[in-house]
């Protein structure tokens, strides 16, 4: 059991390292990359149900241990399966995706090492180990997002991922180093809250280690990065921004919760301002959705809508619906955009699915798939996300009304921006070149969109969520027809009536609705008023200090010293000869006249 | 014969001489002639203290000898002193120290 969980970890960064250095630009990078995701796969399968915790000590300060470990239970190993499991599919597709693309040696590299980071949060054992992953896979992330470097849109994007991911790991350290004095251990297998402790302290600590997963979550005001990294190579989005990394915040603060224990968090303040964090994104990202034209756009609000779903269920101490949830999303979410990988690979890398249409025809296979991952993500009854959402609603039914019918305004914004979605860019006539031109993608890229399109329909049923969920409460019974089932029908119902009266065989959008497509303003508030007023102010000032201080006197100030210093010397330097051999002569002088006369 | 005090006036006065030419003059070969004619004050010196300085009757041998020695060394620096001017002079094609300014800071 140990090799295989060591090799689990460190295989992706033995791979990582060796395409960084020694096959670089060969074409056995990609083979390698996926061929190491693959056997990740099996050997997360195979430790599907330890139980146990390794570890070596990395540091010792005094008393202070600082251990890398592996801590194994049924959490992080379900976790593993979704995370190598849409890694393994993610790299196969990526395989026919990135076949023309120059740079597929530093493409699969950096997916290689975004696995090992990705591994190293969810085995993680301790809180440093989760900060050190966190950070790498906040790194590897930014290579991704920044593939194309060349495209100045790609590289901007990275840059506000990496800057808004920092804002909040700020908190997230304070946060850790806070418990860490609240419960004296950083493992997870040993923290314990003492009675003595304040809920105060405790909340405030909860708090800053939510601002982590605020960051690498995406949750609202750190949200604007997230959409913006949809400027990556789709099959990355698929696998980080919207499967894996952006569900590592959930799956850190149900891990606290599990290590805490879950009664902590009943009636403590920062549960309450989790769970409304949590409802406010949904809510607020479901809104800018119904407006985007581009199709990674729409899908990317829609997975901060569902991670806000997550955030909230963890809020409302339902982590394992919230869990539950991560594990069905992560394979209809990835199905969904690798689906849209392959309808913009198809129309020639168009993504404004006003210039798509009449896809269905074209591209059969794909069209199913999507579909599917459709029928999932508004929780059509019978799919998986149908199950977790459930499980989800009825905890804020039991909980928060009020979040409970905000959640439920959610369900009816889903299935009505994804109805617009689903007619116009594959139902109609095709309205651009690129669309009348699409062809059926190859089975390297339909495979891999077949298997989750079967997973996105099936994940959600005992038989095998009780296998490779990360948490799973098994309900009664498979459905339970109560009040929270016939309102999240009725508001699935509703949403694609809406979408179908509105967007039924139209080419324009009828909607137009200024503050939803500018995504509330928030970017540009941003934009003018942090970055304006507060950043370039600050910039200012440290320019002035910088001029005066350390350019004017300290550095400046020395070298003008030295230079006057010089130039007075120069003029000894008279290049005469003479004058040398007469002052070599005064000197013969005063050397006798010191040596003998005095 | 003449006193110990009228060679070391001589002497002090080719002295003199020699300097004054090595910081005045121009010409590069004029300005070692002076060196030469420095170096000669110093041999005068030299002998005169050795021929006065007697030891039971008989001059101070170790000025003499060290007469000679200045002899071979200023014999071997005129043939690299000459040398090194005649290099100049191909180079530059003066002699003047006035046009010889590289070293000027």
């Amino acid at each position: 059991m140990n090799q295989e969980a060591w090799t689990l970890l460190f295989l992706p960064l033995i791979t990582a390292v060796v395409c960084q250095f020694i096959l670089r630009k060969s074409f056995i990078t990609p083979l390698a990359s996926t061929a190491s995701a693959l056997i990740t796969l099996v050997l997360a399968i195979s430790l599907l149900g330890r139980e146990g915790t390794l570890s070596f000590d990395w540091a010792t300060i005094g008393d202070f241990k600082l251990s890398i470990g592996i801590h194994l239970d049924k959490l992080s190993t379900g976790m593993m399966v979704v995370v190598t499991g849409i890694g393994t599919l993610v790299h196969i597709f990526s395989l026919a995706y990135m076949d023309q693309d120059e740079a597929k040696g530093r493409y699969f590299t950096g997916l290689a090492f975004f696995m090992f980071s990705m591994t190293g949060i969810v085995l993680a054992s301790n809180f440093i180990m989760t900060f050190i992953f966190w950070e790498l896979v906040g790194f590897s992330s930014y290579l991704l997002i920044g593939h194309w470097y060349q495209k100045a849109s790609a590289a901007d994007a990275a840059k506000k991922a990496f800057l808004c991911n920092r804002v909040g790991d700020f908190g997230f350290m304070i946060g850790i180093l806070m418990l860490w004095g609240i419960t004296g251990t950083l493992a997870f297998g040993e923290m314990e809250v003492s009675p003595a402790v304040s809920t105060a302290t405790l909340s405030a600590a909860i708090l800053c280690i939510f601002c982590g997963a605020i960051g690498k979550s995406a949750q609202l005001p750190l949200h604007v990065w997230l959409p913006d990294a949809m400027e990556g190579p789709t099959p990355v989005s698929a696998l980080i921004h919207a499967a894996t990394m952006v569900a590592a915040g959930v799956y850190m603060l149900f891990r606290v919760q599990l290590s805490l224990g879950a009664e902590v968090f009943h009636g403590l303040q920062a549960s309450v301002v989790i769970a409304w964090t949590g409802g406010i994104t949904a809510l607020v990202a479901a809104l800018m959705a119904i407006q985007q034209d581009d199709i990674k756009k729409i899908l990317a609000y829609s997975t901060l809508s569902q991670l806000g779903y997550m955030v909230m269920a963890v809020g409302l101490v339902a982590g394992e619906a919230g869990m539950f949830h991560l594990y069905t999303h992560a394979w209809f979410k990835a199905l969904l955009f690798l689906g849209s990988g392959a309808v913009i690979y198809s129309c020639h890398h168009e993504q404004d699915i006003w210039k798509m249409g009449g896809l269905w025809k074209k591209l059969p296979i794909t069209t199913a798939c999507f579909g599917a991952g459709f029928l999932a993500l508004i929780a059509i009854p019978f799919t998986s996300g149908f199950f977790s959402k459930e499980q989800i609603l009825e905890a804020a039914h039991h909980e928060q009304p009020v979040l409970f019918w905000i959640a439920v305004f959610v369900a009816v914004l889903t299935p009505f921006y994804m109805t617009r979605l689903f007619l116009i860019a594959f139902m109609g006539k095709p309205r651009a070149h690129g669309a009348e031109e699409a062809r059926e993608v190859s089975p390297v890229m339909w495979v891999p969109l077949a298997i989750l399109a079967t997973l996105a329909l099936i994940s959600g049923y005992p038989f095998i969520a009780e296998q490779i969920a990360p948490a799973y409460l098994k309900p009664h019974h498979l459905i339970h027809l109560g009040f929270t089932t016939y309102v999240s029908i009725g508001a699935v119902l509703a949403g694609i009536a809406a979408g179908f009266a509105l967007y039924f065989g139209k080419d324009k959008d009828p909607l137009d609705i200024p503050l939803l497509r500018n995504k509330f303003y928030i970017d540009d508030i941003y934009d003018k008023f942090i970055v304006r007023y507060f950043q370039d102010t600050f910039a200012a000032l440290i320019h002035f200090f910088d001029e005066l201080f350390i350019n004017g006197l300290a550095v400046g100030g020395l070298s003008r010293a030295s230079v006057s210093v010089g130039n007075f010397f120069r003029r000894v330097q008279s290049g005469n000869l003479q004058a040398y051999s007469y002052a070599f002569g005064l000197g013969v002088v005063l050397v006798i006249y010191f040596t003998v006369f005095r | 014969m003449a006193s110990l005090n009228e060679y070391l006036l001589v002497s002090g006065l080719l002295f003199a001489i020699g300097l004054a030419g090595v910081v005045l003059r121009r010409n590069i070969i004029v300005v070692f002639m002076c060196l030469e004619l420095m170096l000669n004050a110093a041999n005068l010196t030299l002998i005169a203290f050795s021929r006065f300085n007697t030891l039971d009757g008989l001059p101070n041998y170790n000025g003499l000898m060290l007469v000679f020695f200045v002899i071979t060394v200023a014999a071997a620096e005129v043939a690299v002193g000459l040398a090194i001017i005649v290099a100049l002079y191909r180079t530059r094609q003066t002699i003047h120290t006035d046009e010889l300014t590289t070293l000027k800071g």
